[in-house]
């Protein structure tokens, strides 16, 4: 138990002050570590597979994204954060954001979650794989065709710069 | 004396002595621990174990890079401290000790401290999972390969923090060229090691090495690396990995001549050598992650060649694929940034896509025999041959040698 | 095809890597405290002191303290004081020698002009380059017992000018020899003729004279040093020293013009 309140302190004490901070890299610093936290707190759930894919994907990849863009947005140090001056601004805030806690805890409270001391038994990664191609299959490929055909369309589109003369190519 | 004839007798064997003495050793001392904290004192010394050996293979690394440098360039490389220059490291070590850290009064220092930190905590956990031995796997995990990958990913994000927490435009730069080709590197990589997995059937590695076990005609290792998409996916992997440990020729986050070396120009000192030690160690556990996954990992390349411990024959192909990488480092010259983008979106991405489908062929045609064997055999090797051919012409197209109009 | 290049190059750092192990000729570099490179001959960096002899290096300098370089040097950083009292040279000439000889070798530019001047080949160029001292003023400054090295180290650092210099050294003295003796012989003529005559005189020996005829074919024979001495100061004595000059006068005229 101590070890799911520390991982939640990790997870969620990084969201907290991430959004507090002006500096926005220190932000994306922290959202960083939340992400890990939350690789942690599958790990904790036994979850190995999830855990190890949140890192490499959250905190390997998706991170430079987020890195990246806020390297390229351009910001100064004497940039405050945007203030709440309007009440407009503020209530739609609040209201984007109760609705997005709504959602969530609505789906929380009414999924079925089994009450009980006994332990969920251990996932393998082949139970995950037999899982996945059996009983999700269509998702799966579904899923799978998007991200490949996403993926060809930005080699696709990386690869169509027609004005490569000689001096520019290679 | 008696006994010396007893271990090579039983050397053969998986559970001979001299295979399993480090476990032993490692249980012996634990046992002298009360049992709540034989766990504990155990993975202590793995970890002390790991920590000793490859910080030595570090030490030795850099002097032995160095002198082959210098025998790539024709010149004996460092001779003067010791016999060959052997106590080189040990001079480099006081010195990068001895030297004052200075940290930029403009910097961010709790950045700039973390970073060389978080790099060398994340390439040491990559040791966690990789089989040294046939019975030396630090940490038994089902999703190994996977998490490899998941803590190397994370050291780019550890340059990244170095060169921003710096406060200096060379290493900002760097910082961003380091996120590009981690972005850039990051696919071809994960893909070329998706078609062992596939064959395979486990992301365990033990499981993989076990897949790899045995000899085509008593003397062809079944390692991956002897199929032609093995092979294909070896070389994609190799790229990869090159780029991902920042070596040359993908050094672009720390080029000397472009960015007086990018992320380390505000480091001095112990960070600096921290830094230098956790681009060897990543290097060392990429060779560690070729090794297990193209090349049999610790398993001996013929069957009469098994009596020497599988260790050895683990630290034989590191000390291989290490040549090999320093070698390429003297022979090539850094790529532009373009053309490091460009060699991984437009060639290493489509040929590792292609090499999946070359490795479902193969997967797909496991049960033929005879002249069908021969048949999947060639289609196999067109199917990495055609696709590299063509896609190296695209790479390739309007290029030709060099002329200089203003030289 | 994609590749070739680069395992072309492969090819060649391969190449350096095995063959710097079993061709010791490709390693270029020369581990400079323990090996040394020979020095080209016209290599030249500061002035030393001839001496004919290596085991007594104070008693046969060459030089004879004649100032000539210490009033030609540019910087100003020889300094001689001339002794007191004489002693022979090679030649067995009574000469002064240099009680003090000192060059300041921080100061001291190599610019060879004290080695153009010397009349008596007294003062060559050296080939020394590991100079650094611990003390940059006492240890710098070089005296004589420092300067002195012996002909045959001459020979070794510059081994054709070292010759040429000995031979036009022996020819000089071959030279005084032989006029000597022709001094020697028109002094027995004339003492025959004066035997001859009614009145016979002790007449003076061949030795007596001979110092004499040595110093003035030594001074006539160096035409070159001082270029416009030379064709004024040129008495013909014999063949053979008119023929030496002349053979080493462009070469030494050369150096000499600027």
């Amino acid at each position: 138990m101590t070890g799911l309140l520390i991982i939640a302190l990790v997870t969620l004490v990084p969201a907290a002050v991430a959004m507090a901070l002006r500096n926005v890299i220190h932000s994306a610093l922290l959202l960083i570590l939340s992400w890990a936290g939350i690789a942690a707190f599958y790990f904790w759930a036994g979850a190995e597979f999830l855990a190890f894919s949140q890192v490499l994907v959250y905190v390997g990849a998706i991170s430079m994204v987020v890195l990246f863009a806020v390297l390229l947005t351009r910001h100064t140090r004497t940039d405050g954060g945007v203030a709440p001056d309007t009440l407009g601004r503020a209530l739609a805030g609040l209201l984007i954001g109760g609705a997005v806690l709504g959602v969530l805890f609505g789906a929380v409270l009414s999924t079925p979650l089994p009450i009980g001391s006994k332990p969920a038994a251990a996932v393998t990664v082949h139970g995950l794989g037999v899982e996945l191609m059996e009983r999700h299959t269509i998702a799966l490929l579904v899923v799978g065709v998007l991200l490949t055909v996403a993926l060809l369309g930005a080699v696709v589109l990386a690869a169509s710069d027609s004005r490569s003369g000689p001096e520019d190519a290679r | 004396m008696n006994a010396m004839p007893g271990i090579f007798a039983a050397a053969t064997g998986a559970d001979s002595l001299l295979e399993r003495w480090p476990i032993l050793f490692r249980d012996t001392v634990a046992g002298f621990f009360p049992a709540p904290l034989q766990w504990l004192v155990g993975s202590l010394i793995s970890i002390l174990a790991i920590v000793a050996i490859f910080g030595g293979v570090f030490a030795a690394l850099t002097l032995l890079e160095r002198k082959m440098l210098g025998r790539v360039q024709n010149r004996p490389g460092p001779n003067r401290t010791g016999p060959f220059g052997l106590l080189q490291p040990i001079a480099d070590g006081i010195k990068m000790l001895t030297k004052e850290d200075i940290v930029p009064r403009s910097a961010d220092h709790l950045l700039h401290f973390l970073a060389p930190v978080a790099l060398l905590a994340f390439s040491i956990l990559t040791f966690a999972v990789i089989p040294f031995g046939r019975n030396l796997v630090p940490l038994e995990l089902d999703a190994a390969v996977l998490y490899f990958f998941a803590a190397g990913a994370a050291t780019e994000l550890a340059i990244f923090m170095a060169g921003w927490a710096s406060r200096n435009k060379f290493s900002l730069l760097a910082a961003m060229r380091a996120l590009a080709q981690l972005i850039s590197y990051e696919l071809p990589l994960l893909l070329s090691f998706v078609p062992i997995i596939m064959l395979a059937g486990t992301l365990s590695m033990t499981g993989i090495i076990d897949q790899q076990a045995g000899w085509n005609f008593g003397f062809i290792p079944k390692w991956y690396i002897f199929t032609p998409w093995g092979f294909a996916a070896f070389a994609i992997f190799l790229v990869a990995a090159l780029a991902e440990s920042n070596r040359s020729p993908f050094d672009l986050p720390e080029a000397e001549s472009e960015l007086i070396a990018g992320h380390l120009t505000e480091y001095s000192g112990f960070k600096y050598a921290l830094f230098f030690m956790a681009e060897y160690f990543g290097m060392i556990a990429l060779s560690g992650m070729a090794i297990t996954l193209f090349l049999g990992g610790w398993r001996a390349p013929l069957p009469f060649l098994e009596f020497i411990p599988s260790y050895l024959w683990f630290g034989a192909k590191l000390l291989g694929l290490l040549l090999l990488f320093i070698w390429i480092r003297g022979t090539f010259p850094r790529l532009r940034m373009d053309q490091l983008t460009r060699l991984a979106w437009k060639f290493l991405v489509p040929l590792a896509l292609f090499n999946l489908g070359t490795a479902a062929f193969w997967s797909l045609t496991s049960g033929w025999s005879g002249p069908l064997q021969l048949a999947r055999w060639g289609v196999a090797i067109a199917l990495v041959v055609v696709p590299f051919v063509l896609l190296g012409r695209g790479l390739s197209r309007g290029v030709a040698p060099r002329t200089y109009r203003f030289a | 095809m994609l590749g070739s290049g680069l395992l072309q190059g492969l090819k060649v750092t391969a190449k350096n890597i095995a063959g710097s192990f079993h061709d010791p000729e490709r390693l270029v570099t020369v581990e400079y405290p323990e090996q040394k490179t020979k020095l080209p001959e016209n290599y030249r960096n500061f002035p030393f002191l001839v001496s004919e002899n290596a085991t007594d290096p104070m008693g046969t300098l060459r030089c004879v303290a004649c100032q000539i370089c210490e009033k030609e040097c540019p910087p100003q950083c020889i300094y001689i004081e001339k002794s007191k009292d004489k002693k022979p040279d090679a030649a067995g000439k009574m000469q002064v020698y240099p009680a003090v000889f000192d060059i300041d070798t921080s100061v001291c530019m190599s610019c060879q002009i004290c080695v153009e001047v010397c009349p008596f080949e007294a003062i060559k160029m050296d080939q020394v380059f590991e100079i650094a001292t611990t003390d940059r003023f006492n240890a710098l400054l070089l005296d004589r017992n420092q300067l002195a090295k012996p002909n045959s180290y001459y020979h070794q650092i510059h081994p054709t000018e070292a010759a040429e210099v000995d031979g036009r050294l022996l020819a000089e003295r071959k030279a005084a020899e032989e006029k000597a003796k022709a001094a020697a012989a028109a002094a027995a003529a004339k003492a025959a003729a004066a035997a001859a005559a009614p009145k016979p005189v002790a007449t003076p020996t061949a030795t007596a004279g001979a110092p004499g005829a040595v110093a003035a074919t030594v001074s006539v024979a160096k035409p070159a040093t001082p270029p416009a001495a030379a064709p004024v100061s040129a008495t013909p004595p014999a063949a053979a020293p008119a023929a030496s000059p002349a053979q080493n006068a462009p070469a030494s005229d050369g150096k000499a013009a600027p």
